[in-house]
């Protein structure tokens, strides 16, 4: 059984209250932070800590955290990035709303790790109940003395808003984010500057996620370097999973970093295997922008070693044989599913949620989408498969946001690893309308090659 | 205190906090990128089309790492020792045609009855660098026409969205009423309430637009670009932001347009008012200065200089016809 840190209490009856929160030891690490502690010595235990941001990217927080530029005089920002839109993740939500005054304490210690006096939670415009019960816990919180004048004493004042979105994915970015809290068109600034110079209304600003902002309670309570012995390598502490798909048991999970991924796929503690019996096809591990494997190359590496879940273990064998920890949206998928339908799916998304403001991704999501629209429903040509390829290429790394990125990963890897299912769809195109192309050699064992 | 950059082999001095694209200009010639969307005139402009992507190859003296992705070079700024790589990378050229491939998928390619043939930039862009045939194969999106301002007519069809007109009413005109409305592919400029642009600036939306899809409502479809002869001009004009220095547009005796003056980059460089602009059509209302030097790679030099008899107003102008008679020479040596 593994260490539950965030979701340790989640299931105790009216832990979304403020006083049941508090009686299971709740807002401990604010005291302990506020009464006991320095910002830069919050900062220090976060570093030391080893948490790496929720959000995507997988960035060391603490080291974000000393980036922020701290002249005189101006006001310094934190923004909880609650936008979590990314197809096959819902982990954040999940924690809002059951247990939301995690997500308050954390903010309340980050911002004082950070110097902040007025904090933001810019939550996604479709999640209306989360933002009522955000802003319930945030009342409580007040009204328990935890935000506001003089916080126990100790001088320090905070004021938390929760912002809600107009439902725009773009606005997960975290520039884009800023736009939109500022009142504007959601667009995604050019860098640099960076946040963590101009950010919020010019000002020095970080942008961190939900689980980011929740695990420094943890990291607080027990030290920085307690949290740091859980996990493997430089992926440390526990990760929120959004495990979603053809699973017995679709859910989120809280894993200790480095448990296999046979072990979360198949053991009852986790999904407890595939569904009706079916066997694995696929997977994306971390949410619909990073790349699909098929099942033999998610359950091991090119290697032939056990893959783990894990920053550094996802991504083993890069893009060409490995993907990445991303969000923690794991999605699976059986031997009936069609990645070209899948595919096409993913991108009809992106192609919906660009912002329109730079070129390549504005013009190629929606050109990948229909070249994908064609091939799912028997129009497609051979020279589609190499086109698409071509367009995602032009498309990655010459945009002003990693949507562009997003949106090309996903096409990018699907026809890296599953060519011969888009090829089956042009070869045989009347009778892919009617079925899918089924398991066919993609859980195979892996030809290893030796040394 | 000037820092060193490397463009293409070339070095040049210039102040810091420079972009790699003001750099470049300044150097001149065949490496300088292709803008569409950045305008030197309008403060945050660029970033937005990537057709000025370049490869930073050493980042500066002090920290010679490469950057890892190609940079948009219009909003990247200089540093000292910095080696950057336009045309003679050949991931540069290549992301730079995939560019102008995705800017033309949506765009109609209706040339032939654009007033803006002959000026657009979009069309030297593709020419200079893009493909010979497209691999696009589905319906482009279409919009409606609509008035912004009773002098102005959008075609959204031909926009590539380039923003510019938006920074342009920001910063000149006093209130901007037009925008962008949706997003990606259906993003479009429009404003909620057609003809709601009647700003004394608002014309020089017309100028800024690298593509047709501003057009000039009292110039629409009067004449081809290249048939017509510019000239410079200027009036006293008593709109006090303006000071009525343009390019007036002749087709035989009859200014059939006016625009501002614009640079080597296709940039104005005056912004002038509503009035100089529609409502002054007669060569009467100008001091005529001469007839503006045009590029010999333009088609607007193409056809017309050495025919054009100069006119009744210009001939009184001894240094004009000076002028004219310099420029006959050497179209006719060409």
């Amino acid at each position: 059984m593994g260490r539950k840190l965030l979701l340790e209490h989640i299931n105790v009856p009216g832990i979304n209250t403020y006083d049941v929160y508090r009686s299971k030891g709740g807002y401990a690490s604010v005291e302990k932070a506020l009464k006991t502690l320095t910002p830069d010595e919050v900062v220090e235990e976060v570093k030391k800590s080893g948490l790496r941001g929720r959000g995507g990217a997988g960035f060391p927080t603490g080291m974000k955290w000393s980036f922020l530029a701290k002249p005189e005089g101006v006001p310094r920002y934190l923004v909880c990035n609650a936008d979590e839109s990314e197809p096959g993740t819902f982990k954040d939500r999940y924690l809002m709303t059951y247990i939301p005054h995690l997500l308050i304490e954390g903010m309340i210690i980050s911002s004082f790790a950070l110097g902040a006096k007025t904090s933001y939670i810019y939550v996604r415009g479709e999640m209306m109940p989360q933002i009522r019960i955000l802003e319930k816990a945030i009342a409580e919180a007040k009204a328990a003395g935890f935000l506001g004048k003089n916080i126990l004493g100790s001088g320090y004042d905070l004021e938390l808003y929760v912002q809600p979105g107009g439902g725009a994915y773009i606005c997960g970015e975290e520039t884009a984010l800023l736009e939109s809290l500022e009142g504007k068109r959601g667009n995604p600034r050019i860098k640099p500057p960076f946040p963590a110079i101009a950010g919020l209304y010019g000002c020095p600003t970080v942008v961190n996620n939900v689980e980011s902002i929740a695990a420094t309670v943890p990291i607080i309570r027990d030290g920085g370097e307690e949290y740091a012995k859980i996990g493997i390598g430089r992926s440390t502490g526990t990760k929120l999973i959004s495990a979603s798909g053809n699973l017995n048991k679709p859910g989120v999970y809280e894993i200790e970093l480095g448990i296999p991924v046979e072990e979360f796929i198949y053991s009852d503690e986790y999904c407890g295997g595939i569904a009706n019996g079916k066997r694995l096809k696929a997977v994306v591990a971390g949410g619909s922008s990073v790349p699909i494997l098929p099942a033999n190359l998610i359950l091991k590496t090119a290697a032939g070693e056990g893959r783990v879940m894990s920053y550094e273990g996802l991504s083993e064998g890069g893009f060409a044989t490995g993907t990445m920890m991303g969000s923690g949206g794991f999605i699976a998928f059986d031997e009936d599913q069609c990645i070209v339908r899948n595919t096409w799916n993913f991108t009809r998304f992106y192609h919906h949620e660009s912002c329109g403001q730079c070129s390549p991704c504005r013009e190629g999501t929606g050109w990948m989408e229909k070249v994908l629209h064609r091939l799912e429903h028997g129009h497609g040509k051979m020279s589609d498969m190499d086109l698409l390829v071509d367009v995602s290429k032009k498309i990655e790394g010459n945009t002003i946001c990693p949507l562009g990125d997003a949106a090309a990963w996903p096409v990018a890897s699907a026809i890296r690893h599953f060519r011969d299912e888009f090829e089956w769809h042009v070869t045989d195109a009347a009778t892919a309308v009617t079925r899918n192309y089924g398991l066919a050699h993609y859980a195979d064992p892996l030809v290893v090659a030796s040394a | 205190m000037s820092v060193k950059v490397t463009i293409d082999g070339i070095s040049i001095e210039v102040e810091p906090g420079t972009t790699i694209l003001n750099a470049a200009r300044k150097i001149g010639g065949d490496i300088v990128p292709p803008a569409m969307c950045y305008y030197s005139k309008l403060e945050g402009s660029g970033g937005k089309c990537r057709t000025c992507l370049v490869k930073v190859s050493k980042g500066s003296e002090k920290d010679p790492r490469p950057m890892p992705k190609l940079v948009a070079s219009c909003r990247t700024t200089v540093m000292d020792g910095m080696e950057v790589q336009n045309i003679t990378s050949p991931e540069v050229i290549e992301a730079r045609k995939g560019v102008v491939e995705m800017l033309l998928i949506n765009h109609p390619l209706d040339c032939p009855i654009c007033d803006q043939a002959g000026e657009c930039h979009l069309q030297d862009l593709g020419y200079e660098h893009g493909a010979a045939k497209t691999r696009y194969e589905f319906d482009r999106r279409t919009f409606e026409r609509i008035d912004i301002g009773d002098k102005i007519q959008l075609h959204m069809n031909r926009c590539i969205l380039c923003y510019r007109c938006v920074f342009t009413a920001d910063q000149i005109t006093e209130q901007r009423v037009h925008g962008v409305l949706n997003r990606g592919d259906h993003a479009e400029i429009s404003t909620y309430i057609q003809k709601a642009v009647d700003n004394d600036f608002s014309g020089n939306v017309i100028d800024v637009c690298p593509v047709g899809a501003l057009t000039d409502k009292t110039f629409r479809f009067k004449n081809r670009v290249w048939f017509t002869k510019p000239v410079e001009a200027h009036r006293d004009c008593d709109h006090e932001k303006c000071n009525g220095k343009v390019t007036l547009w002749y087709k035989g005796e009859d200014v059939i347009r006016v625009t501002a003056r614009k640079d080597v980059y296709g940039e104005v460089e005056e912004f002038i008012c509503n009035t100089c602009r529609f409502d002054k059509k007669k060569t009467s209302d100008w001091v005529i200065e001469g007839p503006r030097k045009v590029s010999h790679k333009s088609v607007i030099s193409a056809n017309h200089y050495e025919t054009m008899k100069p006119l009744p107003v210009v001939k009184q102008n001894p240094l004009l016809q000076e002028a004219n008679k310099e420029q006959f020479e050497r179209e006719t040596r060409l």
